[in-house]
This record gives structure tokens, C-alpha cells and sequence, in this order.
């Protein structure tokens, strides 16, 4: 199993809480959710849900730092200093990955850039199952192939909230199993994954959160 | 946080050399821009000489233009501008690194073929090096006002057309003391040193407004 296989090891992370209150979206002068209330814990896995167009990637951009809520405020318990985002993965649709760069130089800007390396770029591709892609620039890659280059970069720094936007889209099912393995992993470290999805993750224990009617 | 800013800074720089990345366009531009305004004014030397300064400081001026609103949007539609905000690194330093490495690979290389397209604006050659100089230390506000500009387009589908036209007012004092300072260099009642110290302090003040406009500007958001 590719989570037997990932060389990761047990580093436990700090009892946090990310906490939103109160959120409020508008997008375009449209009210689109208000009053929304999230605590992601130790260890905890949030499947968020909600028809199209509910603003679910709209919060997982809050959570990130990229919109501002209309109202409501989001923290940190545990880290009075530091922002979600600070302390958040974020891979969405739009993967952060640049075409022109090789997979492997893709993951070394995010580790350097994220801070707290945890496995090189390498052994993360390896863990995602694209050891042999790492020379090669992320825009001959496939759809599947980028969006497994973008979930390794979860693996090459050390955070402890995974914000997930259709993680499992345009993946094949041998890739879901693996991503399902590295959430557990996750999961287990004491890390916390809030995943917008329509399908499911696969985690047992994960709570749903639902937006909209 | 070091290492995140020279990570930008890296991964700027090669983005830039590798296919599309625009920096060797900007110098090929700027060739273009020099090499017309000969043939549009006759083959009157005197006059070409006169007003050389001017169209290098306007080729360098427009080279820069083109290409500068690809600074934030190309981070901003992949995604890596949401990666970039994640980071500890306050987003004033990571605009100042992307600001670095524009200059670095637009600025720089136009500041130093100067003498070179010089010559075919029958440059006196005791202007060239006050002509490079000035170039040198006045491309950076280029790229920093810019950077402004280029933040707050970056949402945009055609910033490329709206960003000439919102920072070129502002490259004006740049333009006025590049231009000046390099026509003094070739005699005048003025001495080379005030412009130029006026056009240091204007590239100096253009790079902390310029980083902190352009910060606050894409905090906005969408």
C-alpha cells in the first residue's frame, strides 16, 4: 500500500484549532453564505459539501488568505501569532504548479518557500508514484500527473491543516487510494484536513459539513 | 524568510530564461524601438545625435511596459500567488523579490546594451557611459512603479492593454531626470550630478512605494 511505502515518519503536531465564526461570503454583491462556523482540530477530517456554486471554494479561499469575509473572523487556537494561512496547504483547481518548471524544481520553490521541510522533493514524488516525472516540466505532464505533483508539495513542507479543494478530481483510482493513505497519515500525525469534495474521501470518522440548503 | 525570498528570486529568474519568459523580448523591443526612430527622422546626424538620450530612455521605457503585467497574472491564474500568500514571508518582500527579478532581467540587460543601440543614435561617445548610468539607476523605479500597476491588473484578462496606459503617467518624473541627466552629460549649464541624484532618490523612493502599493493592492484581492 502506497502509505506502508511513503518514508514518513511520526511527527505529532501541536494541539491546533483552526476556528472560523461567523463567516460571511459575498462574491460579486451577492451574499452567498453567512453565519458559517468551522473548528478543524487535532486529527480531524471535514468533508465540506454543498451543490455547486455554494460557495465552498470561496471558503477554502478565506481560509487561505485570498478573499476577505464580508464577516466573521477566523484564528488559530493554539497559534495566537501566526494566520491560517501561515499554517495551511492549500491545493485547489488552480494547482500553483508552473508549466515551464520541472516537477522537481516546482516542489523545491514550495519547500523553500513554505518553510519546515519535511521529505525532499524527490522522495515526495515518489510517494505520490511519479519518481520518474521529476526532470521533466510540469507542462508536459497530464491533468492527473500535475494534480499528484501539487499533492505532493502536502508532503515536502510540514503543516498542519491540509485546506483541499476537489482533491480527488481528475485522479485515477489507484492515485485516490494513495491520497487517501497520505490523509490517514496525515490524520494520524495529528494534522487536520477541511476537503471540499462531491464524492467521497474515503476517511472513515470524517464529519460533513454541509453549505446550503 | 531569507530563504523564501531568494526562492522567489530564483525561480523568477529562471522562469524568465526559460521559453516565453519575455526578458530577452523586452531586448529585442528596445532594439526595434531604436533602430525605427533613425529611419522615421532622416539621415540628419546632429539631430540624431541631440535627441539620442531621449529615444534610448523612451525605447527602455516602452521595453519594460510590454511584458510587465505578466509580473503578477501569470501567479495569480496558476495559482502560485495563493502558495505565495501562504507563506511566512510578508507579502511586501515577496513583491519586492518578484520587483528584483523583473529589473534583473529586463532593466539590467536594456541598461547595458545602451552603449551598444548608442551607436546607432550617433551617440557622442563621452555619452555613453552617463547615457548606461543613468539607465541603470533609473530602470528600477520602471519596474517598481510598474509593479504597482501590475498588481492591481493582475485580475484582469486584458491588463496588458490597460497597464501602459495606467503607469506611464506615473514613469514621468523618471523619464524627465533620465533624460536630463544624460543631455547634461553632453554639456549644458547644469552639472551631470543634480538630475542624477534627483533620479537616485526618485528609483529609491519608487521601490518602497512601489512594493508596498503594489502589497496592498493584491491583498485586495478579487
Amino acid at each position: 500500500m502506497p502509505e506502508d511505502a511513503s518514508p514518513l515518519t511520526p511527527v505529532l503536531f501541536p494541539h491546533l484549532v483552526l476556528q472560523a465564526e461567523n463567516l460571511a461570503c459575498r462574491r460579486g454583491g451577492r451574499l452567498i453564505f453567512e453565519g458559517l462556523c468551522l473548528n478543524l482540530g487535532h486529527g480531524e477530517a471535514i468533508a465540506l459539501t454543498g451543490r455547486n456554486g455554494a460557495g465552498k471554494s470561496s471558503l477554502l479561499a478565506m481560509l487561505c488568505g485570498r478573499l476577505r469575509p464580508e464577516a466573521g473572523t477566523i484564528r488559530v487556537e493554539g497559534a495566537p501569532e501566526a494566520s491560517a494561512a501561515e499554517l495551511s496547504h492549500v491545493v485547489g483547481h488552480r494547482d500553483g504548479l508552473k508549466t515551464a518548471l520541472t516537477a522537481q524544481e516546482n516542489l523545491s520553490f514550495a519547500q523553500a518557500l513554505l518553510g519546515d521541510a519535511a521529505l525532499a522533493p524527490e522522495d515526495a514524488l515518489a510517494a505520490v508514484g511519479l519518481p520518474h516525472v521529476a526532470a521533466l516540466p510540469v507542462g508536459y505532464l497530464s491533468a492527473g500527473q500535475r494534480r499528484r505533483v501539487a499533492l505532493a508539495r502536502l508532503l515536502v513542507s510540514r503543516r498542519p491543516f491540509w485546506l483541499l479543494d476537489e482533491p480527488m478530481s481528475a485522479l485515477d483510482l489507484a492515485a485516490q487510494t494513495m491520497l487517501t493513505g497520505l490523509m490517514r497519515n496525515h490524520l494520524a500525525q495529528g494534522g487536520g484536513i477541511l476537503a471540499a469534495t462531491h464524492g467521497p474521501l474515503g476517511l472513515e470518522g470524517a464529519r460533513e459539513l454541509r453549505i446550503g440548503p | 524568510m531569507t530563504r523564501a525570498f531568494l526562492a522567489i528570486l530564483k525561480r523568477d529568474l529562471a522562469l524568465a530564461s526559460r521559453a516565453g519568459g519575455g526578458g530577452e523580448l523586452a531586448l529585442v523591443f528596445f532594439l526595434t524601438i531604436v533602430v525605427l526612430v533613425p529611419f522615421a527622422l532622416g539621415p540628419d546626424l546632429n539631430l540624431l545625435s541631440r535627441i539620442g538620450p531621449a529615444i534610448l530612455w523612451l525605447g527602455a521605457l516602452l521595453s519594460m511596459l510590454i511584458g510587465l503585467d505578466r509580473l503578477f497574472q501569470g501567479d495569480e491564474e496558476d495559482g502560485s500567488l495563493d502558495l505565495i500568500r501562504s507563506s511566512v514571508l510578508p507579502l511586501e518582500l515577496a513583491v519586492l523579490a518578484k520587483g528584483l527579478a523583473h529589473w534583473l532581467t529586463t532593466g539590467l540587460p536594456l541598461a547595458l546594451a545602451a552603449p551598444l543601440l548608442g551607436l546607432l543614435v550617433a551617440l557622442p561617445g563621452e555619452a555613453m557611459l552617463p547615457v548606461t548610468a543613468t539607465l541603470l539607476v533609473g530602470t528600477p523605479a520602471l519596474s517598481f512603479i510598474g509593479a504597482g500597476g501590475a498588481a492591481l491588473t493582475a485580475g484582469l484578462r486584458r491588463g496588458g492593454l490597460i497597464l501602459p496606459v495606467l503607469v506611464a503617467p506615473l514613469t514621468v518624473p523618471v523619464l524627465i531626470f533620465g533624460v536630463s541627466a544624460a543631455n547634461a552629460a553632453l554639456g549644458g549649464t547644469i552639472p551631470f550630478r543634480t538630475p542624477f541624484l534627483i533620479l537616485c532618490a526618485l528609483s529609491m523612493a519608487a521601490i518602497v512605494i512601489g512594493t508596498v502599493a503594489a502589497a496592498a493592492a493584491l491583498r485586495q484581492g478579487e
